[in-house]
């Protein structure tokens, strides 16, 4: 098939971008979408032209390195998949296809389709860990996990941190990634104690980040290429409130 | 002890010292772990130690060795240390915790990772990774990996290839995510902290040796196509495998052999480069716009059949239509013992048989099938959803077709690489100060990893292994200050690397990057892959010679030098690449006998099966890079079995 592409191009950080028009031709079904922009890169370095910049790595959806914002969608329109995992049979001949980087205050661009992402890297930096130095473990069956919560612990820990929830949230808030790990290690008793003190510092990390507020609009969740829920957040915000009830000073008595 | 020296044809001297410590197997480690030097907390705050890699092994290591109070400073490509391609490993992690009471033992686990690398690795180093195999299950459960659980709370565990216990710890199928996002958060609490400097978007261009010992890196911003000096006392490379050599692979886009290949050019041996691993079940290539292959996990072998059709007439019919008397669920009938978890090396030469025997299918008529019909009819469709559902999804969102209802295709890939740089049982390559640790070191898997052991290794390297051994080198170090990066030493490093850089951008040639490496990764899968013969392989160091002649002269790199540019990030890998496939080359030819997952040709028993001769190859081949222009020197370092007999591999 024939496609028509409109692509953000930008040289780096500091200059301006445009969008630019592309044609690419012999595109086959079974490519995966970074595959198609393989294609067109091709074609650019043939003509003398500069390739398009976009960020990718494992290609099988996993990694979170993908990001691209494909007709108006993260990872364009395929439900709980990566742009990598995103096969060209979602489209059609003569489609015409529009390929921006996500947008974020906190996620600046650095070359056409690339950002970066180091922003969620702070916040993981300022709480979320366990901390459990290494030869300090007791064995891995004194503790009994019941099932489902060690379950709902690995669902949200399934994030990939691409960052899709902060590119389609219109206050581009970082909440379903900061919830995601804030429940991953607070279901489980692991984690229990240092939970109030990682829920407080993630949440000012993210502030200070330039992220936004929620308003529950739920778009994360739509778009969220693993299909991380919501109820994270409420958990969340519960967790907040606790947290802020709570002084400093009693948390160190504690 | 497993002291080593010998004279290759072509070399004056050379020696390999493995450094394994004396005494009885089961104790060499505990014993040496407690009597190798230690370095006092006030001397360790006045070390620094540089990381290259942030995967499972060089996040553990890092993160470990910060918390036992050395400055450390990591470097990855990637946008974040959480993308290093660890993070796509599925099935699992091995470990002797005998929690399923079925006889499972650290003995067990040491005798078939040494069987199931075709009794071609270092006993004492692998006696130690099963040793220390449980205690990575309970670091991680302490850092708050969500394995599988039971209904009672208890850690699950799943069968792989090559053995008859139940030993894989897992977290559905994204073990590998899980794992590394372990290791990450353990290094993100040391960023934090202020003990680990992180550079990410970093690679590693160079050694930067100083009186013989590895003292620092030049290192390339990517953003700003800066280059960067870095000191440490010690240098640990973290950096992967070398597996996208033969371009498509299940490697991420960006692995590559860039930082073990610039070691090897300053003095590091290359392990046994020829040994790569050939993942049976992978999702077949579709065309010529293939960038890489997608693993399908080795865990789906517990309960899926691998068949082919009788007879060649059936191979293009749908499959679901074919009954079972007119299908060769080939696997069980050859292997009755293991049926379909033989080993990776051994599932993947038998589907390459069938292949070759005409009764490939698909499209191309290069797969098999992997067929899930027995197990949904006998657990249930929600059953095998819980078990694989996000891999079903992912072999879905591939090639449009629903394994629930219809076999898989799969066919075999390049998924990992057992050799790499020589180590000895400290972890340290043959330039002192300079380690490899996890996939970049040639140590533990043989000549074939069985599945759920990378994982093990990673970590057993990172958090359990390295913390202490490294003290042998850095307690004589203690009074060494920091080396300021103005050295001369410094300098000539950043300026031979800047002038390669401007050579390749001044090239300005007619073809891509990305056409060379397909090229290669062609000459590489066709002479150096699944079956290899002398004529072939020679064929190739030819072939590929003349190819680095044409990339250096021909080979186009748009944009700029001092800019974000992918395409040149990928030629300087490439151009590594075009040297390192000669050299498995090289080795592949030496090595007279098949072995794990080095099939000769030549070389194989009356059944098709893997020859090994024992008298004459019982060694590990450590190449010595000695210029350009000339041919590498091959040391050996001959392995000694005294714990477990040498038998021909049977699971049949």
């Amino acid at each position: 098939m024939k496609l028509n592409l409109k692509v953000w191009r930008q040289k780096n950080g500091s200059t301006a971008g445009k969008m630019v028009d592309y044609v690419v031709d012999h595109v086959d079904a079974d490519m995966s979408f970074l595959e198609m922009l393989d294609v067109l890169n091709q074609q650019l370095i043939d003509k003398g032209d500069e390739p398009v910049a976009f960020d990718h790595d494992c290609r099988e959806g996993i990694c979170g390195m993908c990001s691209l914002y494909i007709d108006g969608q993260p990872h364009g329109p395929w439900q709980r998949t990566t742009t990598c995992q995103l096969h060209m049979r979602a489209f059609k001949d003569g489609d015409t296809v529009t390929i921006e980087p996500w947008r974020a205050q906190a996620f600046p661009v650095i070359k056409d389709l690339v950002v970066d992402r180091s922003a969620f890297d702070r916040i993981i930096q300022a709480g979320g860990y366990i901390s459990a130095n290494t030869g300090n473990a007791v064995d891995g069956n004194s503790i009994p996990i019941e099932k489902t919560v060690s379950d709902e612990a690995m669902d949200a820990a399934a994030c990939i941190g691409c960052g899709a929830c902060v590119a389609v949230c219109k206050n581009a808030s970082a909440m379903l990634f900061v919830s995601a790990k804030v429940s991953h290690l607070s279901l489980l008793p692991q984690g229990r104690p240092e939970h109030q003190k990682r829920v407080a510092s993630m949440m000012t990390q993210m502030d200070k980040e330039g992220f936004g507020g929620c308003t529950n609009t739920t778009s994360c969740e739509a778009v969220c290429p693993k299909g991380i829920s919501v109820t994270h957040i409420a958990r969340l915000n519960r967790a907040y409130i606790a947290a802020s009830l709570s002084s400093p000073k009693q948390e160190e008595a504690k | 002890m497993a002291t080593i020296t010998e004279v290759a044809p072509n070399q004056k001297t050379g020696v390999l010292d493995s450094k394994v410590p004396p005494g009885v197997l089961e104790s060499k480690w505990t014993k040496y772990r407690s009597s190798v030097a230690l370095v006092a907390p006030n001397n360790k705050r006045k070390l620094d130690i540089i990381v290259i890699g942030t995967g499972l092994a060089g996040a553990s290591a890092a993160a470990t060795l910060a918390e036992l109070g050395y400055n450390v400073k990591t470097f990855c490509f990637q946008d974040s240390p959480r993308r290093a391609h660890s993070i796509a490993a599925q099935g699992g992690i091995n470990a002797a915790k005998n929690y399923q009471n079925d006889g499972d033992s650290v003995y067990r686990l040491f005798y078939d990772t040494v069987k199931g690398g075709d009794y071609r690795s270092r006993e004492a180093n692998v006696h130690r990774l099963a040793e220390v195999s449980a205690n990575i299950i309970d670091q991680c459960v302490a850092q708050g990996v969500p394995f599988a659980r039971d209904y009672g709370g208890l850690l699950a565990n799943r069968s792989f290839g090559g053995v008859q216990v139940s030993r894989t710890f897992y977290a559905r199928g994204q073990t590998g995510q899980q794992l590394l996002l372990g290791a990450y958060s353990a290094l993100s609490r040391q960023i934090a902290k202020g003990s680990v400097q992180m550079y990410n978007r970093h690679e590693m261009l160079d050694i930067v040796k100083i009186d013989g010992k590895a003292r620092g890196i030049i290192a390339r911003n990517l953003i700003t196509g800066k280059l960067e000096r870095h000191f440490g006392h010690a240098v640990l490379l973290a950096s992967g495998g070398y597996g996208n050599v033969f371009f498509l692979s299940t490697n991420a886009m960006g692995s590559n052999v860039t930082a073990a290949w610039k070691a090897y050019k300053q003095g590091a041996f290359f392990g046994n480069p020829c040994y790569t691993q050939i993942h049976p079940t992978c999702i077949p290539v579709s065309g010529d716009h293939q960038s890489k292959l997608t693993l399908m996990s080795e865990s789906l072998r517990n309960d899926g059949r691998v068949w082919v059709p009788k007879n060649e007439a059936d191979c293009q019919k749908d499959p679901t239509k074919i009954p079972d008397s007119d299908r060769d669920y080939y696997l069980e009938r050859i292997y009755p013992a293991f049926g379909n978890l033989v080993p990776r090396d051994v599932a993947s030469r038998a589907a390459k048989r069938m292949v070759d025997e005409g009764k490939g299918v698909g499209k191309t008529r290069v797969a098999v099938y992997l067929d899930f019909k027995d197990a949904i009819n006998r657990l249930g469709k929600q059953v095998i959803s819980e078990r694989y559902g996000n891999l079903f999804e992912m072999y879905e969102r591939i090639t449009d077709e629903n394994p629930y209802e219809r076999p898989m295709r799969i066919y075999p890939a390049v998924h990992y690489t057992m050799g790499g740089l020589w180590v000895d049982y400290n972890l340290g390559t043959t330039v002192p100060g300079l380690y490899a640790l996890g996939e970049a070191n040639f140590s533990d898997h043989g000549a074939n990893r069985l599945g759920a052991s990378a994982l093990m290794q990673g970590l057993a390297d990172g958090y359990f292994v390295i913390p202490y051994t490294i003290g042998a080198y850095l307690s004589t170090q203690i009074s060494v200050p920091p080396i300021s990066t103005d050295h001369e030493a410094f300098a000539k490093a950043e300026k031979k690397v800047q002038d390669r850089l401007n050579k390749l951008m001044s090239i300005k040639g007619t073809h891509s990057v990305d056409s060379f490496h397909k090229r290669l990764g062609k000459i590489m899968w066709e002479n150096c892959g699944m079956a290899r013969n002398a004529p072939g392989l020679e064929k190739a160091i030819d072939e590929i010679q003349a190819l680095r002649e044409e990339f250096w002269r021909d080979v186009r790199i748009p944009g700029e030098l001092n800019e974000f540019n992918p395409e040149l990030e990928k030629a300087g890998r490439v151009a590594d690449f075009l040297e390192l496939g000669e050299l498995m080359c090289r080795d592949a030819l030496d090595r007279n006998e098949s072995c794990g997952g080095h099939f000769r040709e030549e070389f194989k028993t009356p059944e098709g099966e893997a020859l090994r001769i024992d008298p004459d190859y019982t060694y590990v081949a450590a190449w010595e890079y000695t210029g350009d222009e000339n041919v590498p020197n091959l040391h050996k370092e001959h392995l000694e079995f005294n714990d477990i007999e040498l038998k021909t591999r049977s699971y049949k």
